[in-house]
């Protein structure tokens, strides 16, 4: 019994692990071939020399460097406005006994199905009429009243005992003193959560800003880099895996270094 | 503080969201369904009523019926395979197997990848001649593929990607739900005597249901709305075999301008994310939703 007990642990250890590496195996091969020289695309052998050159002629053959900074921008606007809109609406549906609350918060969930992104032929025509084709506002605009963001929100600031709000209230504060020194700190790694999993998805979201889009100046990342790639310019297959590991290791790295956090947070934002 | 102040507070502390909810996407759903019972504008002549017209057109059109097609079976190969995955990841990152940490690590790594990337790097994978795929099957005497360039193997190429990308953010919700699973369980069964998989079948299994139905809705949503890599990758073809509703719409919409078609393909593609939305709230057990 013992001994089948052990065996069927060893399968389950041998199963991961197998797993494991044919999952990091895409992965690994495109790191093999960023960091060799063509020749030794598809050509393994450990004294393969290393080298630079890819990443080096990915930066100089498309402007990735404003691709970058469009992508920061875009990111870190739609967090900021994000938190925002989202806190205030979140701590009234939360809190405050409105009228019509209930319907209202039922229309927000509507978001939850329906994506921004599958509405791409209308909310295009409205970026237009709104004068903001090919602008980073124009790219972050429909998703930054995020019915997640709401959700998750409200979800941890009903958690919150209402005592705390009573003594601030006792102290002088409004309701925007209220949620601004309660809620707020206590709902911090909830935000920390929700930021993580925002910054990912706009980072790697790439259909929308595609259409929106149609300069350097604005573009992001992600379009930047399909439009590279796509470049039929005989460009080889090792800089474009370079230019593609590039565009992901901002978040890539981040996420090595704080894998804990990140899997914590992607957890937090998920179970509520 | 009355009544009446705290419901204007709370309306205007909820106005600049709802203003921008209803912005893009409420009022968007709405028009989508007045388009598609309208004609496309065009300088010559603006756009008008023309009833069922659209719908006709799409009805009669191959390519969408494709489109649909490709997109039920991509949905059917990427949500059962991908939920399986997800929950077997969970399953070895929660046991303490040795190196967890860079299992977990390998199984999640995919999800924070941008899907073009994730697509550029497939390519590669799947490249003819020199792909790694080809490598490992030149010599078994089964060379010779070009898996994205034919009708047989493209659409499966791009479910195998999507399974890929997905699995490991699907494993998280798995994984946060197993460490809720009280250990007394797994004690009363140990002095039962059942072992590692009646326990599974008995116990793990049923408990982690509420989180397969959330999964699958996710997952369900995802195979209509993900679509990305299949512009990179394979930009719908060959012959339009991996082409899917939302590429189509795409496609319909911005490159043949005919705005009229597409806004009925949208309603098509808003009906099935309902129907998925109805199914959640009424086929299956409604106690299960958010715990």
């Amino acid at each position: 019994m013992k001994a089948l007990r052990m065996l069927g642990r060893g399968v389950e250890q041998g199963a991961a692990w197998l797993l494991g590496l044919l999952w990091l195996l895409p992965l690994v091969f495109a790191v093999w071939t960023a960091f060799h020289s063509p020749a030794y695309m598809a050509h393994f052998s450990f004294t393969a020399p290393l080298t630079l050159e890819n990443f080096k002629n990915a930066w100089q053959a498309a402007p990735f460097a404003r691709y970058f900074l469009n992508t920061t921008l875009l990111v870190i606007g739609i967090l900021i406005a994000q938190f925002t809109l989202c806190t205030l609406a979140a701590f009234a549906f939360a809190r405050l006994p409105f009228v019509g609350s209930r319907l209202l918060f039922a229309l927000v969930l509507i978001q939850l199905m329906v994506a921004p992104d599958i509405l791409l032929l209308e909310n295009y025509s409205a970026i237009k009429m709104l004068g903001l084709m090919d602008t980073l506002p124009g790219i972050a605009l429909p998703y930054l009243a995020s019915a997640f963001g709401i959700f998750l929100l409200r979800q941890t600031f009903l958690t919150i005992p209402k005592d705390l709000e009573e003594a601030a209230r006792i102290e002088g504060c409004g309701p925007f003193g209220t949620l601004w020194r309660v809620y707020v700190p206590i709902a911090r790694p909830i935000y920390v959560a929700y930021g993580l999993v925002s910054v990912s998805w706009h980072w790697n979201n790439f259909l929308w800003p595609l259409i929106i889009t149609n300069s350097v100046e604005t573009r992001p990342l992600t379009v930047g880099l399909a439009v590279f790639a796509s470049s039929d310019q005989g460009i080889d297959w090792s800089v474009i895996t370079a230019a593609t590991l590039m565009t992901s290791a901002p978040l890539l790295i981040g996420f090595l270094l704080f894998q804990r956090q990140f899997v914590q947070s992607f957890v937090r934002a998920g179970i509520r | 503080m009355n009544t009446l102040r705290l419901s204007l507070y709370g309306w205007l502390m909820v106005l600049p969201a709802a203003t921008l909810l209803a912005l893009f996407t409420h009022i968007p759903v709405v028009e989508s369904f007045v388009h598609s019972f309208m004609s496309t504008d065009k300088p010559k002549r603006p756009s008008r009523f023309v009833g069922l017209d659209n719908y006709d057109s799409l009805v009669a059109d191959p390519i969408f019926w494709k489109a649909l097609t490709n997109n039920l079976i991509y949905a059917l190969g990427s949500v059962p395979l991908s939920i399986a995955i997800a929950m077997m990841m969970a399953l070895f990152v929660n046991d303490k197997l040795a190196g967890r940490s860079f299992l977990r690590v390998a199984y999640f790594t995919p999800t924070i990848l941008p899907m073009i990337a994730v697509a550029n790097i497939w390519i590669f994978f799947f490249t003819p001649d020199y792909g790694l795929l080809e490598q490992i099957l030149k010599p078994l005497g089964l060379g010779g593929n070009n898996f994205l360039g034919s009708n047989n193997t493209a659409l499966l190429a791009v479910t195998i990607v999507a399974i890929w990308k997905e699995s490991g953010f699907f494993m998280i919700f798995y994984l946060a739900a197993l460490q809720q699973i009280s250990p007394d369980l797994k004690e009363a069964a140990a002095i039962e005597g059942a072992g590692r998989f009646t326990f599974f079948r008995r116990v793990t299994f049923p408990l982690l249901m509420p989180t397969t139905l959330f999964v699958m809705v996710n997952a369900l949503i995802n195979a209509f709305r993900v679509v990305d890599h299949i512009f990179v990758m394979t930009g719908g073809g060959p012959n339009n075999a991996t082409s899917v509703l939302l590429f189509r719409i795409y496609e319909v919409g911005f490159k043949y301008f005919d705005f009229g078609l597409a806004s009925a393909m949208t309603v098509v593609l808003l009906c099935v994310l309902g129907l998925v939305a109805l199914g959640q709230f009424f086929a299956l057990d409604r106690r299960v939703h958010y715990q």
